[in-house]
């Protein structure tokens, strides 16, 4: 019975923030939102040298033989930060490729574990994440089955102002694209990859409520008004208990789908549903609180809370909104 | 990750199962026999190490190493074959585990054993009608006896549940009265058959009254010797934070939830509502909650069996459950629409219970505010989570409290 983190997995943690702390922050984001650009080479770069690519390959892949549930760890702690980049359609797509037979396809595995190609998901919807980045975008293949899209002729991308400022979307159209094949309709990995992405959305919101909350009690402590710590108000100091309630024991049902996945239980598709959903509430309540519990300089572009608001509209409504997940759920449970 | 228990667990399981099956079989006896039959399976579960694992030998118990799963798979087991398992109530998750701590070896052998074979029934003698969440004020008093031989109480204690079946108290009292708040009170036994104790059911808002209720009770120069105070004299407060953190990870609350939800689902499928997507919508979000509960609490069962400190989790299981206790009564009660206008029979203690329909989920949606204030009402436990969970200054007025 094993049910909370190794200390191999808080290692993995440790490593992911203690890089991004580097690389990373709201300067960054700051300059990233001003810019044009929809990717930031460096700090993709210092995740991909870690092996984030390549994380939950097996090592005669080239990967590092671990599961979802630490792709999953690693999502987190970039959500904490909002990280840039499509990282959970890298992880996404070395899954993928890994499971996948057709030689060709194969061949993109080492570029894809290294990050040196870049591939974002443009599953449902027309609005892609870093799209005018990507080198593949991992798409419906028209028939119910998945395949690899190669940027270039064929893949229209049109830019937007988008919302969530880390990961700015585009507009893209396809037009008979080169193509690499993955899963035919009805292959079990079409639904798997899709469980496994709404699992990796979920830590992303899990890691971005965290910081929220963090980032409030931090604020809570040191502003002071009335001649005291605000923190010491109880108003504001249940909203924050409220905030730490709603999220530290939706952790664990992250652990669990992640688990879920790796160990192909029966019910694995239906926690990803339900942590997709629970974990987008969550991350709506959590970034609304937070800039709430800071007063105006929450409210301030500057002070960067706002960056994980977007974030969380992207994350609620990317791949079904809670709403959709928990009726999946309720089909699933056989209600 | 790993739900599994392992091996060595489940052939402890096998062990348990087997005991069960040859021990566990209660036939048709009724009233006093049934009784005996319940004494006697706990003396041999006891034997076999399966109850009152934390209790030294020597007072009745199995003086068992910890073992959160050996605890849990008896849990289990135990609960499959509905085999009593631990008398319960405050004796034993309170005065108990107080004693083994604070206790001189005279409390010991004078009530543990009593205690765990359920003869002394305990009530908490805690809460004042002056005295709620601010506990530390209390002010029944006692004074030694002229002779120094017994502590003489006066004052009131309210809120004590088992307060009728009671045959002994635990009790904070103020013996300092010149003391700092937290510096006067001392921790005091006392048996409650006795001239100076009048005790009286308080009728809850589910109508439930008499021996089945919460009580007041009234000390008019009640007594206990000197010898009955736990730890010294003053030092109470702190006694009665003594908390034991024996094997108490359980997985237990977190069946309950389930089991409770998926009566909820049942619920819906009675009532003909489970197809409607509103309903279908709430259930899934409430499940939501449900499953962080159970998750988190195999995340606490997990850290405790492999020693390590869950962190501030541990604080937010109790406004976590009742949170979702809110949810369930409120869904609840619009499955069961016009049911409840009528209370199902019997309730309140009103006569026999009488064949039960939707109404019964009555009992949850008033009992589900309950929970809200038992054991730490809600508000103090959002100040527990902000305080020692997250860190925040404490409340001026808290200032003193420890």
């Amino acid at each position: 019975m094993r049910f909370h983190l190794s200390s191999e997995q808080v290692a993995i943690q440790d490593a992911v923030r203690g890089t991004l702390s580097d690389c990373w922050g709201v300067e960054r984001l700051h300059a990233l939102a001003d810019g044009d650009a929809d990717f930031d080479a460096a700090s993709w770069q210092a995740m991909m040298t870690l092996g984030l690519g390549g994380l939950a390959l097996a090592e005669s892949d080239g990967g590092a033989g671990l599961g979802l549930l630490e792709a999953a760890l690693v999502c987190e702690v970039a959500g904490g930060a909002a990280a840039p980049g499509p990282l959970i359609g890298q992880i996404i797509a070395a899954l993928a490729v890994a499971r996948c037979t057709d030689p060709r396809t194969r061949g993109l595995l080492a570029g894809i574990a290294s990050g040196e190609t870049v591939v974002t998901l443009a599953l449902d919807g027309a609005l892609v994440q870093c799209a005018r980045s990507a080198h593949l975008f991992l798409c419906d293949d028209g028939a119910g089955g998945l395949h690899l899209a190669q940027a270039g002729e064929g893949v229209a991308i049109e830019p937007v102002t988008a919302t969530d400022r880390s990961r700015p979307v585009s507009r893209v159209t396809f037009a008979a694209p080169a193509v690499y094949p993955l899963f035919a309709a009805g292959h079990p990995m079409v639904q798997r990859l899709r469980d496994a992405a709404l699992v990796l959305i979920a830590a992303d919101c899990l890691g971005g409520a965290q910081h929220c909350t963090d980032l409030s009690v931090d604020y809570a402590k040191t502003r002071e008004q009335f001649g005291q710590p605000i923190g010491r108000f109880q108003g504001l100091k249940h909203q924050l208990a409220q905030m730490a309630l709603e999220v530290e024991p939706a952790r664990a049902l992250v652990w669990y789908a992640a688990y879920a996945w790796d160990a192909e239980l029966p019910d694995s598709s239906r926690a990803a549903a339900m942590a997709k959903a629970h974990l987008c509430e969550v991350y709506t309540r959590t970034t609304r609180a937070a800039i709430a519990a800071h007063g105006g300089i929450g409210y301030t572009w500057e002070y960067g809370l706002n960056y994980w608001f977007r974030r969380s509209v992207l994350n609620r409504a990317w791949l079904g909104s809670p709403a959709q997940h928990r009726a999946r759920a309720a089909r699933l449970a056989g209600w | 990750m790993d739900l599994s228990y392992g091996e060595a667990a489940e052939a402890f399981r096998k062990d348990v199962q087997g005991f069960l099956g040859s021990h566990w079989q209660p036939g048709d006896r009724r009233g006093g026999a049934l009784k005996d039959f319940i004494r006697d399976f706990r003396r041999q579960a006891i034997d076999r190490g399966y109850l009152y694992r934390s209790v030294p030998r020597r007072y009745g118990g199995s003086e068992q190493p910890v073992d959160v799963i050996r605890a849990q798979v008896i849990r289990e087991e135990f609960g499959r074959a509905r085999a009593p398992m631990e008398v319960g109530g405050n004796g034993v998750n309170m005065t108990v585990p107080t004693l083994l701590e604070r206790g001189t070896e005279e409390q010991r052998e004078l009530f543990i054993r009593k205690t765990i074979e359920g003869d002394y029934i305990w009530g908490q003698g805690y809460s004042e009608p002056g005295s709620g969440s601010d506990l530390a004020s209390v002010r029944t008093r006692a004074e030694l006896s002229a002779d120094g031989a017994k502590w003489i109480v006066n004052g009131q204690k309210i809120w004590t549940s088992q307060g009728m079946q009671s045959t002994h108290m635990f009790m904070l009292v103020r013996t300092e009265p010149d003391a700092a708040k937290h510096d006067g009170i001392t921790y005091l036994l006392m048996d409650l058959d006795q001239p100076g104790v009048t005790r009286r059911p308080i009728r809850q808002m589910t109508g439930e009254g008499g021996a089945h209720t919460f009580c007041e009770f009234f000390f008019d120069n009640a007594e206990a010797p000197v010898g009955w105070q736990v730890g010294e004299r003053g030092q109470g407060w702190y006694v009665s934070r003594t908390t034991l953190k024996h094997e108490r990870a359980s997985i237990g609350s977190a069946d309950g939830l389930g089991s409770q939800f998926a009566k909820l689902v049942d619920l819906a499928r009675e009532t003909g509502r489970i197809d409607d997507p509103l309903v279908r919508d709430r259930l899934a979000e409430i499940e939501g909650r449900v499953l962080s509960h159970r998750y988190t609490s195999f995340r606490l069962f997990s850290c405790a069996a492999a020693g390590d400190d869950a962190g501030p989790v541990q604080l937010m299981m109790k406004l976590l459950l009742t949170e979702i206790g809110h949810d369930i009564a409120l869904l609840a009660q619009d499955l069961i629409g016009e049911h409840a206008l009528v209370e199902p029979e019997g309730s309140g203690g009103r006569g026999p219970r009488g064949p039960r329909g939707p109404n019964k989920w009555l009992d949850q949606i008033m009992g589900s505010l309950g929970n809200s204030i038992a054991g730490g009402a809600s508000n103090i436990q959002r100040n527990i989570i902000g305080e020692r969970g997250l860190g925040l200054p404490r409340d001026l007025a808290m200032g003193g409290e420890k």
